[in-house]
């Protein structure tokens, strides 16, 4: 096992640390250690830095480069912050939010409440994917009429949902 | 014993003595617009308008309150933070933020606070349910006409990556004198932080705990749908409510005398004197309440002295007199007031020593029960 840190050595000093019933861990080699400053395992708070750090950058080289095409957020705002820039950082951090979104919460997906907006276009592109199965199966079978229906029916659904089309 | 039926009745009773507030919040943000923390001044006015537009026009906002924050005065603000209407965070804010509060002050809605938008439903009692549905309700209209930043995996997108999901806030004010006195109150916060929620003092975050009052709310919100936190919320707060209802029998049986001598002690100071700083009121109207849910006294309701707890607060206090006043001078006019709001209350009862049955004169003037 190579260490989490310069990912070069052997990791020979291992950490784990467990919140709640989160359990985060981190493998490092001897000489990291010694950098990092904790030979002391007892250095708990020591430690959760450590974690910490290494969580919130678990890409740090690249993701220091990163920033968000909306907004202009970079990785380290939000080290700064701790606050994120707009909705699209989470797609932008993702990387690095992961594990922290992980040790947050209770899940990792939302279960709860979804916009309006959102069925509807989550419902109509399961919709329009059935229609696109049955036109590919209407052709096959030659019934060209009702593909052209199927095919009317595919491009209004296309229309309503990008209406940016039509403006 | 109970049987369980009276049990759950008994439950319903003792959540309106000790629960005084339920609260549900949500945090929303628009679709590809920076969060108020990173937008640029212009465009958090450009979006505090559009978004007071969508938010006074609907039907429960009829006669409301909407206001840009550079529009209060200080005092005002904390006005609004006392009622629980605004957060602190939100009282510091000036242009390009703005609330609109329902006439009934039941929905408040915070704009660019934190998140663009923070709405909630307040109102007296244990009444989770209700006010997750008003607040609901609130937020399906607004979602009709602004464009939520929402993803299928993460949820509601917000600011802050600790309320991503739901976006969701449940909490309840509870008033737990007993629990205080019987010294089993850390215990208690203990046991519940270790389920995921927490424990606050009266102003939520990092605010400490006078009047025994606290506040009780879920921490996490990505992973759990709101109804079946909501139900796990609704579970431990009946009970802490249990334990606060044990406390409280445990204490008239094992230090009955103390209980009362409390209880009268709070009555006789907070009916006589004349100097009363903000906390040593808290503590005292705290016991008056209890003494109230234990019958011990009578011409009192629960709303008086949650009115009392508020109107003693310091900015309601200046509001009552139309005018700026110091700690020193606010002290005096807290005690003042409350030496009015108690003087048609009946003293309480008192523990007569036990064997001699020797009639006292002042158990004689038995206040009328109006």
């Amino acid at each position: 096992m190579l260490c989490d840190f310069c990912k070069e050595n052997e990791a020979t000093v291992h950490f784990s640390q467990v919140v709640g019933d989160k359990v985060s861990k981190i493998d490092i080699c001897e000489a990291c250690a010694k950098a990092k400053g904790f030979t002391d395992p007892g250095n708990i708070s020591m430690l959760g830095d450590v974690l910490g750090e290494f969580g919130a950058g678990q890409v740090t080289p690249e993701s220091e480069g990163l920033r968000c095409p909306v907004c202009g957020f970079t990785q380290a705002n939000f080290k700064k912050q701790g606050r994120l820039g707009c909705g699209t950082c989470y797609e932008t951090f993702e990387a690095g939010l992961k594990p922290l979104l992980k040790a947050m919460h209770k899940g990792e997906r939302h279960v709860g409440k979804t916009p309006q907006k959102a069925v509807t276009s989550q419902e109509s592109s399961e919709h329009l994917k059935q229609l696109e199965k049955e036109l590919s199966r209407a052709i096959k079978d030659e019934r060209f009429e009702q593909a052209a229906q199927l095919r009317d029916e595919i491009r209004a659904l296309q229309a309503k949902a990008n209406p940016s089309t039509l403006v | 014993m109970k049987t369980s039926d009276t049990h759950s009745e008994g439950d319903a009773d003792s959540g309106r003595l000790v629960v005084m507030s339920s609260r549900v919040r949500l945090a929303r943000n628009l679709s590809g617009t920076p969060f108020p923390g990173w937008a640029k001044k212009a465009d958090r006015q450009k979006s505090l308008e559009s978004m007071k537009a969508v938010v006074r026009i609907l039907p429960e906002m009829a006669g409301a309150l909407a206001r840009s924050m550079d529009e209060f005065t200080a005092l005002e603000k904390q006005l609004l933070v006392e009622r629980h209407l605004i957060s602190r965070e939100h009282a510091a804010k000036t242009v390009g933020s703005g609330v609109v509060i329902s006439e009934s002050e039941v929905i408040s809605v915070m704009i660019n606070e934190e998140d663009h938008l923070r709405m909630q439903a307040l109102m007296p009692g244990f009444c989770l349910r209700e006010v997750w549905q008003v607040i609901n309700r609130v937020d399906s209209e607004l979602e009709e006409h602004l464009n939520y930043a929402y993803s299928s995996k993460l949820g509601y997108l917000t600011a802050c990556p600790t309320n991503v999901g739901t976006g969701m806030r449940a909490s309840a004010m509870l008033h737990l004198p007993a629990l205080v006195v019987a010294e089993q109150i850390n215990q208690v916060i203990q046991a519940v932080n270790k389920l995921g929620l927490a424990v606050r003092g009266l102003y939520g975050e990092g605010t400490e705990a006078s009047g025994n009052l606290f506040q009780v709310s879920n921490q996490t919100t990505l992973g759990e749908r709101e109804e079946d936190l909501m139900e796990r919320l609704t579970k431990v707060i009946l009970q802490i409510i249990e334990h606060e209802k044990n406390a409280r029998q445990a204490l008239m049986e094992k230090r009955p005398q103390m209980i009362y001598d409390q209880v009268g002690r709070a009555y006789g100071i907070l009916g006589n004197a004349c100097v009363q700083s903000s906390k040593e009121a808290m503590n005292l109207l705290s016991m008056l309440r209890l003494g109230l849910d234990l019958d011990l006294l009578q011409g009192l309701d629960h709303k008086s002295i949650d009115d009392m707890f508020l109107l003693t607060q310091p900015a309601h206090l200046q509001k009552h007199v139309n005018q700026k006043l110091t700690a020193e001078q606010r002290d005096v006019m807290r005690a003042s007031l409350l030496r009015d709001m108690l003087k048609d209350v009946g003293r309480p009862k008192t523990m007569l020593p036990s064997p001699p049955e020797s009639t006292e004169p002042g158990r004689e003037d038995q206040p009328d029960a109006a």
